[in-house]
């Protein structure tokens, strides 16, 4: 079937798919492009810093004690008569200086900086898992109410909960099995709809979208840092336990931004189309509207990962962090700054690796904002 | 009133849709809790029906209601009374799960084309969303999505484009592709032309005519351009305030209109006739509140004649005969 009267259009604009939009924006800014080699630079070293230095015979042993070499400065060369063969460090020369236990500064910063990225990584990839997740709920189910009834199970589920947790097994089993037959009931709708305790049950407590919004309001009101303290020294120091902390202390902002795009996506022609055409529920939120909603969260993402690395450079350095011998960008400036006028290599080297690293996810942060920004592109 | 519009039923024509005392009232919120405070009567009482093939005009000012009735046809909104009856069978009450079947059948083009495609998904994946809710496999929907955007006037080359590559008009185009894909029986019209310059809107009006012709479509036409929606409609439903003020066969209605709304809303059309005075008569007052309006006819306070009666009665339809229903006693009574 053609259509007789017209002859067929092709688009007027010339083809450019989006990412060559948003590279030819995004190479605009110096700054980002600095934020973006920096950024691939740490992601490199972290790489061949981890497969340089672990494993049984590592080519730079950051864990090897040469006493008889203690805080040297950078550049220096090993004594060869003091060494044995095995100690020898594989440059010939300490290229990052030692410390004051005769530790290779540059192998310890090469295993520090992959702690930084999987710390980096991982925690902003649980706290975008976690926002993600809790801002699609309240930005697109949010007018959903919560009914007392809700409330009382959950109440009911937590308490027996309790109980079992602080050893009263028997009594947390009933008071569980309790909540069970309840939500059982009210599944099966045996309750009588018109008797006044159907009227307190079904009554609408409090809307999703108030809830969710209001533990987020809650949760950034802790001052995080401190919340993360006294969570990681109850904790058995780990670094999955210091990545799961920080990745469940810093999910609200994701949260904040989903959910506002959501709010505004929901309303868009597109989706109602989608809604329009038949499309389920399911496959709105994940193809229609996610894609579209990710944008502004990648790029909180990116300086989340930089927040990250302070966060557990600063847990670190305060010995809250990876527990040693492994070294880390943090607990190595703490060591360091004993011997801050004897040897301030060992706490600028690392102060100043933090610095780098930090500032160019801010700034490729900032770029891809920028880029990424509607605002900027021409229709 | 819903009998005054089942009366109306022209001859042997095959109903597609019919709407029976549509009514959907907005809640409004206030205060710290939140509590309702008031209800805006969006759409309040709306009869009428769309025959097989042909095309519902649905004319009135901005905020009226014209879109909300859209939504609630379709069932994107939930009505609060009346009856959405779609070949026979009341749509009102079905659950998500048995509308989807009927979804297939009645579909959208929306006004504004940068907004109605999804920024991220190419054109042609937009369109096989609908193939693949009618079940499509896999390798026939290219060639499907293909033939669907030539229906409009697209190169089928273009499929694999984004629709920020596209001008507006090709857009709009795209998005009536996308309400074909599911085959549906009758589509409704939001206002699809006016946000596209005079002369994309003549080929949006074609393509739409072609297509009535040779899919056998029902429209309803939601346009506030008289000019337009005198070309396009065979029957014609003029809204004010949630309310339909007249309703006729477009012939009839631009023949011998009877509302003053009408007749003024006639009278701000353009004459393409230069030097010719046109006296425009413009409408006293302004649009109540419709979170607040007054009792009586919602027209009072507006037109030329108003007496007691105008403030005090609820006005029902007068028919002049031929189809024709107009919601003013004034009319009636000469």
């Amino acid at each position: 079937m053609t259509n007789s009267q017209e002859t067929l259009e092709g688009p007027l604009a010339p083809r450019q798919t989006r990412l060559q939009e948003f590279w030819r924006l995004f190479r605009q800014n110096r700054l980002a492009i600095l934020g973006l080699v920096f950024f691939v630079l740490f992601f490199i070293t972290a790489l061949t810093g981890l497969i340089l230095t672990s494993g049984h015979d590592p080519l730079f042993d950051p864990a090897l004690i040469r006493l008889q070499e203690k805080l040297l400065p950078p550049f220096s060369r090993p004594n060869p008569n003091t060494l044995s063969p095995d100690e020898f460090p594989t440059l010939g020369l300490y290229l990052l200086g030692t410390e004051n236990l005769g530790r290779d500064g540059f192998a310890r910063m090469l295993q520090g900086a992959w702690v930084s990225l999987t710390v980096g990584f991982v925690a902003v990839g649980i706290s975008l898992l976690v926002g993600i997740f809790m801002g699609g709920i309240a930005g697109h189910f949010g007018q959903n109410h919560i009914r007392v009834g809700d409330i009382l199970l959950a109440c009911l589920l937590l308490a027996g909960g309790l109980f079992i947790v602080i050893g009263y097994v028997y009594p947390g089993f009933i008071i569980i099995a309790i909540a069970l037959v309840c939500a059982i009931g009210r599944l099966t709708s045996r309750i009588n709809p018109t008797s006044i305790w159907s009227a307190i049950v079904n009554r609408a407590a409090i809307s999703v979208d108030t809830l969710i919004m209001r533990i987020v309001d809650i949760m950034l009101c802790f001052p995080s840092f401190f919340l993360i303290l006294t969570v990681v020294a109850l904790l058995p120091a780990s670094i999955y336990n210091i990545m799961i902390v920080i990745g469940l202390t810093s999910w609200m902002g994701a949260t904040r931004f989903v959910r506002a795009e959501f709010l505004s996506l929901r309303e868009q022609d597109f989706v109602t189309a989608a809604r329009a055409l038949g499309v389920r529920n399911f496959r709105i939120i994940f193809r229609h509207m996610m894609p579209n909603a990710i944008a502004p969260v990648l790029v909180s993402a990116t300086i989340g990962i930089a927040t990250a690395i302070l966060t557990e450079a600063g847990l670190s350095f305060l010995g809250f962090g990876v527990p040693p011998p492994h070294a880390t960008w943090g607990n190595i400036l703490s060591d360091g700054k004993r011997f801050i006028f004897d040897a301030p290599w060992l706490t600028f080297v690392p102060g100043i690796a933090i610095l780098i690293v930090v500032l160019s996810f801010n700034l490729f942060g900032e770029g891809l904002r920028d880029a990424l920004n509607p605002k900027l592109r021409e229709r | 009133m819903s009998a005054g519009s089942a009366k109306a039923s022209l001859g042997n024509d095959q109903v597609t849709l019919k709407v029976e005392g549509l009514k959907k009232y907005f809640p409004v919120h206030r205060g710290f809790l939140q509590r309702v405070s008031g209800w805006v009567k969006a759409v309040d009482g709306v009869d009428f029906e769309v025959l097989q093939g042909k095309t519902l005009g649905l004319v009135g000012e901005s905020g009226c209601g014209k879109s909300t009735v859209a939504r609630l046809i379709l069932r994107l909104l939930e009505p609060d009374g009346g009856r959405v009856i779609y070949r026979g069978s009341d749509i009102t009450r079905l659950s998500e799960k048995e509308m989807k079947p009927l979804r297939k059948e009645m579909q959208i083009v929306f006004q504004d084309p940068f907004g109605s495609l999804n920024p991220r998904m190419t054109v042609g994946q937009s369109i096989e969303e609908g193939l693949r809710i009618l079940g499509m496999p896999r390798p026939q929907r290219k060639e499907r999505t293909r033939e669907l955007l030539e229906m409009v006037g697209i190169s089928g080359s273009n499929a694999d484009r984004y629709p920020h590559e596209f001008s507006g008009g090709q857009r709009q185009r795209i998005g009536v592709a996308r309400a074909l894909s599911v085959e549906p029986s009758l589509i409704i019209c939001d206002e699809p032309i006016s946000a596209l310059d005079v002369s994309i809107q003549a080929q949006i009006i074609n393509l739409l005519e072609d297509l009535r012709e040779q899919l056998g479509l029902s429209y309803i036409f939601i346009s506030h351009d008289l000019n337009v929606v005198s070309y396009l409609s065979d029957r014609v439903a003029v809204m004010y305030l949630g309310h339909i003020m007249e309703y006729a066969s477009a012939d009839e209605l631009f023949e011998n209109p009877l509302h003053p709304y009408t007749l003024a809303l006639l009278s701000a059309v353009p004459v393409a006739k230069p030097g010719q005075d046109v006296e425009i008569k413009s409408l006293g007052g302004d649009v109540p509140s419709p979170l607040d309006p007054p009792p009586g006819c919602k027209f009072q306070g507006r037109g030329p004649l108003v007496e007691e009666r105008c403030r005090l009665e609820e006005v029902d339809f007068w028919e002049p005969g031929g189809g024709h229903q107009v919601r003013c006693w004034k009319v009636g009574e000469g």
